[in-house]
């Protein structure tokens, strides 16, 4: 199984919000989740390609996949704690 | 007879009433249209404030003045709480049963705070955003003698985005006053990667805060508050030690609005557009100030220059005319004054294709502040600046 075939739990589309509404948004869905689940995160803002695995690592999370789609980014994450 | 109902008597509600009461007096005075605000308090409350309380020399009373003496003779008021909107039926109706109907609705509704959403905020955390918790800040202060502080955010969006950053700055500088800077820490936490949320803004305090030796930690998401072991957690595994804690509390948007079906749960804020300040792409109902979903500093500020904007579109709507795109499009302007501590303030002013470029901190800017503070009554709910 290649890591983007593990299945999304949740997808947040927080496409037209700006920093850190993007963040806050995933942060939200992290703390309502389980451990296990995936969560991706859309966003049309260029600083989330940063601050968001940035994040994801700081907080002991794990990045699965970050793909440029059409006009914005889809940041896909799993919750490890 | 059509009515304009605003809901919310803060600086955007005020405002828009007394813009709106400019722009169609000779209508009102014909009796064709009325101008109404609905209050929860009757009390209209200088927020900006509060923070002086905490910092010393502001006193609460100072901060209140009845709705009613900011508002033109020609705006009715009415005190009380709203339970809900019927947009079907162009109806509000208030928590004691009255009903009544608008034409035109402007949620100016604000927000609120709930450290309840976080277990043993109320009894562990200080914050400054009513006039009796920066009360008890202040007397906390008063009794600290050196120790660990730690200042930071429970939740965001929240209410003036510079505060946090102001009160470091100015308690640091009050410790080194008070000779027992030497014997404290200060830690700030910031929810996100950096120090504030505007780049331009971060670059400037991130050397202040190192320069005055305030620790900064990033991407601290307050997750609980240990009070045995006085300890704040971050949902990312950080763990701070404090003596005195200092914390920005989550906030929310009315929940009338969400039960209404106007605004998303859990947060409560209005999808409002960023340039015409509609709500969910509704003709007849704004929004302004805190209670959008703008991604824009909550505070005084936005609704200052976002009043405007909401009366002119209404009084197009009321004359039948095309809206004046060079009075009734939003452009994201705010400004506000920053503190730094002793004695120096910088500005922040933007909109939403400019950032901030915050001038050197001087004194100017920090008696500005002040000045602005003392004579907002006669200026901004009056329409003069």
């Amino acid at each position: 199984m290649t890591e983007t075939a593990l299945a999304i739990t949740r997808t947040i589309d927080a496409r037209g919000s700006f920093c850190p509404g993007p963040l806050m948004e995933l942060i939200r869905a992290i703390r309502e989740g389980a451990v296990g689940d995936v969560i991706a995160v859309q966003s049309s803002d260029k600083g989330s390609r940063t601050d968001i695995p940035m994040w994801i690592e700081k907080a002991g999370h794990r990045l699965v996949a970050l793909e440029t789609r059409d006009g914005y980014d889809e940041i896909v994450v799993e919750k490890r704690r | 007879m059509r009515r304009i109902l605003i809901l919310g008597g803060g600086v955007g509600g005020t405002l828009t009433a007394n813009l709106l009461v400019k722009r169609l007096r000779a209508r009102i005075d014909r009796g064709e249209v009325e101008v109404m605000v609905v209050d929860a308090t009757g009390d209209h409350v200088y927020q900006p404030g509060f923070m002086y309380i905490a910092m010393g020399g502001e006193r609460a009373a100072n901060l209140t003045r009845p709705e009613r003496s900011l508002l033109d003779r020609r705006v009715t008021l009415l005190v009380g709480e709203v339970a809900a909107v019927d947009e079907r039926r162009r109806v509000v109706t208030l928590v004691d049963g009255l009903p009544i109907g608008y034409d035109q609705l402007v949620l100016a509704t604000g927000s609120r705070i709930v450290p309840e959403a976080i277990e043993h905020f109320d009894t562990e955390a200080h914050h400054f955003y009513t006039a009796e918790a920066a009360a008890e800040l202040r007397e906390a202060l008063d009794r600290f003698d050196g120790g660990r502080i730690v200042i930071g955010i429970a939740g965001m969006p929240y209410k003036c985005p510079p505060a946090p950053l102001e009160v470091a700055f100015l308690i640091e500088a009050e410790l080194r006053d008070r000779g027992i800077r030497e014997r404290t820490t200060i830690d700030y936490c910031s929810p996100i990667g950096r120090a504030f949320t505007i780049e331009s803004v971060s670059e400037m305090a991130t050397p202040i805060l190192a320069e005055k030796g305030i620790e900064l930690h990033t991407f601290f998401n307050v997750e609980s508050i240990d009070p045995w072991r006085k300890v704040v957690e971050s949902l990312e595994g950080e763990a701070l030690p404090y003596d005195l804690l200092i914390l920005v509390p989550p906030h929310k948007g009315q929940q009338f609005l969400i039960e209404s079906g106007l605004a998303p749960a859990p947060g409560g804020w209005l999808p409002t557009d960023r340039a015409t300040l509609q709500v969910g792409g509704r003709t007849d109902v704004y929004a302004l100030g805190d209670a959008t979903d703008l991604p824009l500093s909550k505070a005084g500020s936005t609704a200052h220059f976002e009043a405007p904007v909401v009366t002119e579109r209404i009084v197009a709507a009321i004359e039948g005319r095309a809206v004046d795109h060079a009075r009734g499009d939003y452009l994201g302007r705010v400004m506000c004054f920053f503190e730094i501590g002793d004695g120096k303030g910088t500005l922040l002013q933007f909109d939403y294709d400019h950032p901030p470029r915050p001038p050197k901190p001087n004194r100017l800017w920090h008696v500005g502040k002040i000045v602005f503070n003392k004579t907002y009554w006669h200026t901004v709910p009056k329409g003069r600046v």
